[in-house]
């Protein structure tokens, strides 16, 4: 198939959005969720067939002499010139992430659509109110993350940034008449726009630099691309420096945050629990398998730069490892499901970052069995299966809620007779998260710990602990929902498996989540595009295994049938427990700075001002006129005495002065 | 007469004529009334788009005059006055604004009660000052169409006003007439110090080109013309008129005046001041800057605790303009060119924002944020249309807010001094200050529980309303998703200015 079929991979989406959002609302509610789903089947089929040609295809251009797959623009006009030099273009470019992504964008986002055919109706399966919208959103944020990920350029990735944000926002806030919704979609949205500032500022220092935003040079003006010569590019920003830091390691700290921010690094993470408030499905997709990646995957796109500017990696090796270890520490205690599975998803896209930052050291790649950048492989591969296995539980969770309708756990327990398809999946869900041979999630995180040892043993063994720590939460959640005690019947009927259309997507999702990890991934998605040569290295996958098995037999102990030690253990060190229930308290100290410090400190006191000095001034002059034309208008009195007084009074002082000028 | 063969004087002549029509309608009886708004409005977006056709063919021909359209009418032979018109980039486009923004203007006051006559009349005046000043290269005729702009506005609102109008209006007219008498004395300085040969002149171009105002006397007569468009284009601490004049206005002058007339100030400032007095704008540009980048974050801050719908725009209309100002105070072309998306981008959005708020206030009858909720429910077409509007201001792509904001400040980050630098980090920062304002008032206005059970009644937009709004979206998402059209247009507009600026230093 031709590359080029990826501008239709991208414009289906579109156009789907446009005829939703302006002509839906006048349709059948089912009618257009089954449009919605067969112009995504039709995206995912063309990007299929587009990422195995990229990918096994031997085409002009893909493949170079070395057999380096090279990237690959497919199509780049002209958007926005800002200057002769600096133009914003608007591009399709294919390279191994960019080819990846589009699998896992179409795939979750094709599962999600089905699914909510099903998720999106009530018991009598009558479509909600908003269906319409509901669909046309979906096509909105697939097409803003088709674009995010092809970008031939920085500024476009930005534009896309803001684009999958405003997305998330209106499907946070799908259900517009619930004040939580709001306030998350608000949260999240602002939230994600301060890092996006970052981000901006980021841009502009980096392009004020090296004039250009894109990544390879374009033959139209001749001007090299920021990745064309990484060395080159960062060198442009020359012996700049402020703080001790070159120019070149803020901006590329800037984009960072940028990234972080989307992706929810602490402490920026504080949207994306509370994001939870959308519709499920829409977590899956948007705060599980592809947006919240897309700090992941900006970083993977600057990773030839950052790799020479060593200082920027380091701070993102140590803000996701510490995120990693904070998530999954938080996860071990939330009542509420989906919650629990939101800092499942920050600690595992820690998990991703941290492997790309451990990749080098001191501007190099570190070598791994005579390659380099098992770290950058092993975070795409990892994306890639985490976003499988995640949107499965996510659309599990999902299937759990519509049974029960309710998201804590105490309103599940022993779902397992109930729902058995469910329970099933879910179970692959964790088995591939906790990484136990042979599911995805095994290989992935494998190879993210052999790069975590090589960087360094304290790095390793910290990822390491993480990893155990996963496979206890996940299998505590596991437990909970499906076993520990018998469930109690709640609603009006029993909770059962849910329709073919959201069971599907489950076994379709639980079926890739077992098989994913045979993906050969080290040949594919490399950070130059050559293969690369991974072989499983025992010592560390027998201990990974082991680690993840202890934590499963731990929460086994803990969760399987109903028992007292959870309370007792929580009972012990009660302050810790709480402080991680409420998250180390990191919403109340945003919740201070916001209110009491911006809107109390800054905001009220400058409308104040406003009013009471500046405008208080121009009245002032006004009153000042006022009073005096009040006072002098006595003069024009009318009386002619008092004109012929003062005309009187002013001839003797215009003499007096005269004579005294005529004297001296 | 010769003048007739310029398309530009039809500018004038249609608001004129509509005017006319209007005057020869009878008092009872709407339907004339709207019949010769709507033909004028339409006449005059059908204008705009020929000028456009025009330019494009003259500009695509080959034609790199700096001003194209050129005629000249002599009106005082002795002071060498004349009616000299003539447009460039710019002021195509802000003819484009305008027309544009004059037609949704007339079908958000469709129902204007009462006397819609006088209204209109009152209105087209206004317009005709607008549509005069941008088709005119002269000084003297600019400020006369300056004034003609300005002096409807007091009438407008003290008759149709709402709220404490007989203040607003009054404090309006007086700080921009305040505004209008620095400005005489800067262009009556500019005018005696024209030409070095004795044939004094008003005409820009022919200042510009003589270059012949001495150094002290620029110092002067800068502050002079910045401050008096400054007044107008809403900069700290001149802008306090703006709050309580929006406030107070009836929909389509809040339109008009926040969409075209503040452009004024902006424009006049870098077609006047800076071009014209080069050197004390590298001089005193920096106090300027100051007071804009001060503009734009408190404007912002300040909008955040409002709770009137018409306060936060018009704050945030402080925040928009301050950035005009501020991108033309950065004397580069990407940061001009951006000051023009930003006044279009602003014209359209601020425009929109009013009709919307105007059509909520109609039938709620209040504008305070705390009274309403849950209107998306209610009205869900203005509700999204409010949406878009907040979308555009907090500069989402695909929209014309972001094209433009990201234009100045790439422009601005040019400069790599300190000071430049703090300050544009400064600006910048205004776009998580708008993210929060806004999507506060769409969260307590459309989104919620509906506050108020007799809100349930109210309809949805009528077909008129309709088309005013989505007339303002389309143009909006045009800048938006195809900017380098309009980029086009503009940037070579700059180049005299900036060539000037770097000849001056």
């Amino acid at each position: 198939m031709p590359l080029s079929y990826t501008i239709a991979v991208i414009a289906i989406p579109l156009l789907m959005f446009l005829f939703l959002g302006l002509v839906g609302v006048k349709m059948e509610k089912k009618l257009t969720g089954i449009l919605g789903c067969i112009g995504m089947l039709v995206t995912t089929v063309l990007a299929y067939g587009v990422a195995l040609t990229y990918f096994f295809g031997t085409g002009e251009g893909q493949v170079s002499a070395e057999g380096v797959r090279q990237a690959v623009t497919v199509f780049n006009p002209d958007w926005l010139s800002f200057s002769k030099t600096l133009v914003v273009r608007m591009g399709i470019m294919l390279d191994p992430i960019a080819a990846m992504m589009l699998i896992v964008i179409t795939t979750v986002s094709m599962m999600v659509h089905l699914y909510s055919l099903g998720y999106m109706c009530d018991h009598h399966g009558h479509a909600e109110k908003g269906f319409q919208r509901y669909y046309a959103f979906l096509a909105l944020f697939t097409f803003s993350m088709l674009g995010l990920v092809v970008a031939t350029n920085l500024f476009q990735i930005f534009i896309f940034f803001e684009m999958v944000g405003v997305s998330s926002y209106l499907l946070i806030g799908f259900y517009y008449e619930s004040p939580a919704a709001i306030h998350a979609s608000k949260k999240a949205f602002i939230v994600t726009r301060l890092a996006d500032l970052f981000f901006l500022v980021g841009i502009l220092i980096l392009s004020y630099y090296t004039q250009t935003f894109d990544f390879f040079g374009s033959d139209v003006n001749g001007i090299a691309g920021l990745l064309d010569n990484p060395q080159s590019s960062v060198a442009k920003a020359g012996a700049t420096t402020f703080m001790g830091c070159s120019a070149m390691a803020w901006a590329l700290t800037f984009i960072f945050i940028g990234g972080a921010g989307k992706s929810a690094m602490y402490p920026l993470h504080i949207w994306l629990p509370d994001a939870m408030e959308g519709p499920t499905p829409v977590s899956a997709l948007i705060h599980a398998a592809t947006m919240v990646v897309a700090g992941v995957y900006l970083v993977a796109r600057l990773f030839p730069l950052y790799v020479i500017v060593q200082g920027a990696m380091d701070i993102i090796c140590v803000v996701g490892a510490f995120t990693a270890f904070y998530a999954a520490a938080i996860a071990c205690v939330q009542s509420d499901i989906k919650r629990a599975l939101a800092f499942s998803t920050i600690s595992q896209i820690a998990f991703m970052m941290t492997s790309l930052a451990v990749s080098s050291a001191d501007g190099k790649l570190i070598e791994i069995h005579g390659g380099y950048g098992l770290g950058y492989m092993a975070s795409m591969f990892h994306l890639f299966t985490h976003a499988m296995f995640k949107a499965l539980l996510f659309l599990c969770a999902g299937a759990i809620i519509h049974a029960v309708h309710s998201n804590e756990n105490d309103k599940m327990h022993g779902l397992h007779k109930y729902m058995p398809i469910t329970s099933f999946a879910f179970l692959i869900g964790c088995l591939a998260i906790a990484g136990i041979p042979p599911f995805a999630g095994f290989w992935s995180k494998d190879e993210i710990l052999v790069a975590a040892y090589e960087k360094g043993l304290g790095w390793g063994i910290w990822m390491s602990m993480v990893a155990g720590m996963t496979a206890f939460y996940m299998f505590r959640i596991y437990f909970l929902i499906f076993h520990w005690k018998k469930h109690e019947v709640h609603t009006e009927h029993e909770p059962s498996d849910q329709p073919w259309t959201m069971t599907l997507p489950l076994i379709i999702l639980a079926t890739i989540s077992i098989v994913a990890g045979f993906v050969p991934a080290a040949n594919l998605v490399t950070w130059d595009g050559a293969p690369l040569h991974t072989q499983l290295n025992w010592t560390v996958a027998g201990s990974s295994v082991l680690i993840a098995c202890v934590g499963i037999g731990l929460a086994y102990k803990m969760y399987y049938k109903e028992n007292t030690l959870p309370q007792r253990m929580a009972d012990s060190c009660r302050g810790l427990w709480t402080a991680a229930y409420r998250r180390f308290y990191m919403d109340e100290l945003y919740q201070f700075i916001t209110h009491k410090v911006i809107f109390q400190g800054i905001c009220k006191p400058i409308a104040k001002f406003d009013r009471a000095v500046i405008d208080g001034f121009f009245n002032m002059l006004a009153e000042v006129t006022n009073t005096v034309s009040f006072g002098i208008r006595k003069l024009q009195s009318g009386s002619i005495q008092g004109y012929v007084y003062v005309y009187f009074i002013g001839a003797l002082l215009l003499a007096a002065v005269t004579a005294m000028f005529v004297i001296f | 007469m010769e003048i007739f063969n310029n398309p530009l004087i039809y500018f004038v002549i249609v608001p004129l004529l509509t005017l006319l029509g209007l005057a020869l309608c009878s008092n009872k009886g709407i339907g004339a009334v709207r019949a010769v708004a709507v033909a004028g409005a339409t006449v005059l977006v059908g204008l705009a788009g020929w000028l456009v056709y025009l330019f494009l063919q003259a500009r695509g021909a080959g034609d790199t005059s700096e001003m194209l359209l050129r005629s000249d009418v002599v009106w005082y032979a002795p002071l060498n006055i004349k009616l000299a018109l003539g447009v460039d980039g710019v002021s195509v486009v802000m003819i484009v604004l305008s027309a544009f923004i004059v037609f949704a203007g007339v079908f958000a006051s469709w129902k204007m009660n009462p006397l819609p006559k006088q209204f209109f009349l009152w209105f087209y005046l206004l317009s005709t000052g607008v549509f005069g000043f941008f088709i005119s290269i002269d000084l003297f005729t600019m400020f006369m169409f300056y004034e003609v702009a300005l002096i409807p506005m007091y009438l407008l609102i003290g008759v149709w006003g709402s709220g404490n109008k007989n203040y607003s209006a009054m404090k309006l007219t007086l700080m921009l007439m305040g505004g209008s008498a620095f400005l005489m004395l800067g262009i009556i300085g500019i005018y005696f110090h024209s030409s070095t040969d004795g044939q004094l002149t008003m005409n820009i171009l022919e200042i510009a080109h003589n270059d012949a105002i001495p150094h002290d006397w620029q110092l002067w007569l800068f502050p002079l013309t910045f401050i008096g468009f400054g007044v107008l284009g809403a900069m700290f601490p001149f802008h306090t008129w703006s709050p309580d004049g929006h406030a107070s206005a009836p929909t389509a002058v809040s339109m008009l005046h926040a969409g075209v007339l503040m452009k004024l100030g902006g424009y006049g400032c870098f077609r006047i001041a800076i071009y014209l007095m080069p050197f004390a704008a590298n001089e005193l540009g920096w106090i300027f800057l100051t007071l804009t980048g001060i503009s734009i974050v408190y404007g912002a801050f300040s909008a955040c605790v409002q709770t009137d719908l018409k306060y936060i725009n018009a704050y945030s209309s402080v925040s928009h303009c301050g950035m005009v100002l501020f991108a033309i105070l950065m004397f580069n072309t990407t940061a001009m060119t951006g000051a023009v998306l930003q006044m279009l981008s602003h014209g359209l959005m601020t425009a929109l924002f009013f009709a919307l708020i105007g059509m909520i206030y109609g039938r709620t009858h209040t504008r305070d944020i705390r009274d309403m909720g849950g209107m998306m429910q209610i009205m869900p077409y203005l509700g999204v249309g409010y949406v878009i509007a907040g979308l555009a201001s907090l500069g989402l792509p695909g929209l014309s807010g972001f094209v433009a904001e990201m234009t100045i400040f790439v422009g601005s980050y040019e400069h790599a001094d300190v000071f430049h630098r703090v300050l544009t980090i400064a600006a910048t920062c205004s776009i998580v200050i708008t993210a929060v304002y806004i999507l506060r008032v769409v969260g307590k206005l459309l989104f919620g529980a509906v506050q108020n059970e007799h809100h349930r009644e109210l309809t949805d937009a009528t077909w008129e309303e309709r088309l005013s709004t989505a007339t303002l979206i389309v143009c909006v998402a045009i800048i938006g998703c195809f900017p380098n059209f309009f980029v086009n247009i503009i940037s070579d507009s700059f180049l005299p200015i900036v060539k000037a600026l770097g000849a001056a230093i």
